[in-house]
């Protein structure tokens, strides 16, 4: 399954060590990206979407840590690699793109500076060499008069514009991979397509692959080829974007597509999942959906299910084989 | 449903509602660097009538402006210029009599931050009906039995009255809110964001909700929301705002299947959706432009492709779209107006689309 892929990550496990004990919010997340492929990564708050995304650009704060698992980049494992050596691979293989623009710039630069440093580290090139590559970028990504952009401070950009010069700092070093965390939550619905629009041109363009970490799953089904469903730290399904959509396998995927009011539709209710994600302090026994799920039964109160062929997705649901 | 408006009489109705906010450097700033005063036009000439039992949804992107009509019409801000007006009687922060305003109620989009900490929920939902009787703080046994009907109808335990906020998850807390709204027995809500800060599964169970209450006691709302699929969901009729100004108010049907307005226009083919698995999406270009040097004549000019010599020059107004069945709704447009606009495109292969059914076998949607 891992071979050709560019990223493959196996039994991950996430966890915080706190006074009460180890609190686990990533628990055995399997998964791999192709050369070139959009994975959407979709989950409500605390299911551990950002935790995996972080714990593959090896971004973990202490005192969190991973527990157990493989992280492997082409073929070569990255997560046990020095501090020196990660800080290699982050920048130069992998790429980021933040929710919040303004805070993943240093606002006493100017933009311009903030590029040519980023590319120097990773590229060896001249100083003109590495301006040439930094006006290049920015007008890859779509800043007018790159030019006269270039010596200003990001808080002479709009939130759009910001989130532009985000991700042509991702794309400095031409990495590989770029794991996007919410990198449209903070913008207005008009900018947000014109960056949807710009990730897609730009993967296409370079065959980079993106982790699309989001909440919202009408990001996800414009842009993510294969989608990932996480609850409670847990994968529940994965599969091709339109399959998850439109032949939900699991109840839990069942209900939050029922649950997403559409601009198209016309329903009396949403379909409404009762209850809410357990805290990570009382995660169920078995299926962590169970309490839920209309459809529970004992076997989900008592064992955990694993990822299964259903359909044309892999669902982690023990009704896939009754 | 859709014709609601046209022919009851209005329960809430703004007129040439305006808000300005001075913004302008300190004193000395403009005199010594010779800097003009600066007007910040938030809400500029916004007019709308909402009939009793309807929901006005109002959709906008940050810094349109829809807050700000919220506040205006709860009186938390002093409009500029015009009126608001409550069953006939003005109760704008400019009337000389606001206690009309004890019809309405308001539910804010951070349900963290809009409830007391400190307070008990019980407390919390009695606080109206307490301010209500003049005494600031009788004990909460009075309304004991008030409070826990109230919590029981947004679907919490009457045992959680004894519970602090902190205690709640996040859409159990815009339940409390929701309660404490729904004490003094309102007959209007003015809901700004209500559902933004939640999970979508649990958006789903307070919009299920706040349209159950709607049913049961007969409310009237005012929804604002960045989000359209929201409000195509929960609005009758829909206003779009942009900088300060409506653009296009429409039924909502007829404005998710005909919009007229070229921002309408833009603003639902950049949504993403669902439905739209694997469409191609027409780039949408430009940004907002900056609200204190706002564009001459229509104010959505420099984005819009339609835009002739009078978009530059003259406002447009809101209008009756032209040809159009009587309460179809109505557009500031020029284009419009003069019909230079190619007709709106209603994509029927989208309108087919059904979403899965749950539980079903046979409910499965046919892939497009």
């Amino acid at each position: 399954m891992t071979a050709g892929a560019l990223l493959a990550v196996e039994g991950l496990r996430v966890e915080f060590p706190t006074r009460q004990g180890t609190l686990v919010a990533v628990d055995g997340v399997s998964l791999t990206i192709a050369p070139g492929e959009v994975l959407g990564v979709v989950g409500e708050s605390g299911a551990g979407k950002s935790l995996t995304g972080a714990a593959v650009i090896g971004l973990i704060d202490p005192p969190g840590r991973i527990g157990a698992g493989e992280i492997s980049l082409a073929g070569r494992r990255i997560d046990n690699l020095p501090p020196e050596a990660l800080r290699r691979i982050r920048g130069r293989e992998i790429g980021a793109v933040f929710q919040d623009p303004l805070t993943s710039l240093n606002p006493l630069y100017t933009i311009g500076r903030q590029l040519i440093e980023t590319i120097t580290t990773h590229l060896e090139l001249t100083p003109a060499a590495a301006r040439a590559r930094a006006l290049e970028l920015l007008s890859e990504v779509g800043i007018p008069a790159p030019g006269r952009r270039f010596n200003h401070y990001p808080h002479q950009f709009s939130g759009g514009m910001r989130q532009r010069v985000v991700i042509a700092l991702a794309l400095a070093a031409k990495p590989r991979l770029i794991i996007a965390d919410e990198p449209t939550t903070a913008l207005d619905v008009s900018i947000q397509a014109q960056i949807i629009a710009l990730l897609k041109r730009l993967c296409r363009d370079h065959g980079t692959a993106v982790m699309l970490i989001t909440h919202d799953m009408g990001v996800i089904a414009e842009t993510a080829d294969r989608v990932a469903v996480m609850y409670a730290g847990r994968i529940v399904e994965v599969g091709p974007v339109a399959e998850v959509i439109h032949r939900p396998q699991h109840p839990y995927t069942r209900g939050l597509m029922g649950s997403i009011p559409t601009i198209v539709a016309e329903r009396e209710t949403l379909e409404q999942i009762d209850g809410a994600m357990p805290r990570l302090t009382a995660i169920p026994s078995g299926c962590p959906f169970h309490p839920r799920c209309p459809h529970a039964f004992d076997r989900c109160r008592r064992d955990r299910p694993e990822l299964m062929a259903a359909g044309a997705t892999r669902s982690a649901c023990w009704l896939v084989l009754k | 449903m859709n014709n609601l408006s046209a022919d009851a009489a209005p329960l809430v109705e703004l007129i040439d509602e305006a808000r300005h906010f001075d913004v302008s450097p300190p004193w000395l700033n403009r005199v010594l660097e010779r800097k003009p005063r600066a007007l910040l036009k938030a809400v500029d000439g916004v007019s709308f009538t909402i009939a009793k039992g309807e929901t006005l949804g109002l959709v906008g992107e940050s810094g349109c402006g829809k807050s700000t009509v919220a506040r205006l019409i709860v009186g938390l801000y002093r409009p500029t210029r015009g009126e608001v007006r409550y069953a006939g009687r003005r109760i704008d922060a400019n009337a000389a009599d606001p206690a009309a305003r004890r019809n309405m109620q308001m539910i804010f989009q951070d349900p963290y931050a809009s409830l007391n900490p400190r307070w008990r929920v019980a407390d919390i939902v009695a606080e109206p009906l307490r301010a209500g009787r003049g005494s600031e703080r009788g004990p909460a046994r009075a309304f004991e039995a008030r409070v826990a009907s109230l919590l029981e109808q947004v679907g919490l335990a009457r045992a959680d009255g004894a519970k602090f906020p902190h205690q709640f998850s996040g859409g159990q807390r815009q339940r409390v809110s929701i309660a404490r709204a729904l004490a003094g027995n309102p007959a209007f809500l003015v809901c700004d964001e209500p559902t933004s800060a939640l999970d979508v599964s649990v958006q789903a169970q307070v919009l299920n909700l706040m349209r159950r209450l709607q049913r049961e006691l007969d409310l009237t709302y005012l929804f604002i929301s960045h989000n359209l699929a929201v409000v195509h969901h929960i609005a009758n009729r829909v206003g779009v705002m942009y900088l300060g100004r409506i653009v296009e108010l429409a039924p909502t049907q007829r404005l998710f299947t005909h919009p007229q307005h070229p921002y309408t226009r833009m603003l639902l083919e950049a949504v993403p959706d669902l439905a739209k698995t694997g469409k191609p999406r027409t780039a949408v270009a430009g940004e907002v432009p900056n609200p204190l040097e706002p564009p001459p004549g229509c104010t959505f000019h420099p984005r819009c492709p339609y835009a002739a010599e009078r978009c530059r020059r003259e406002l447009p107004l809101l209008k009756p779209v032209p040809h159009a069945p009587l309460g179809a709704g109505e557009v500031a447009c020029h284009a419009v107006e003069e019909e230079r606009l190619p007709a709106a495109v209603v994509k029927t292969d989208e309108l087919i689309w059904r979403r899965p059914q749950v539980g079903r076998e046979s409910g499965r949607a046919d892939r497009l």
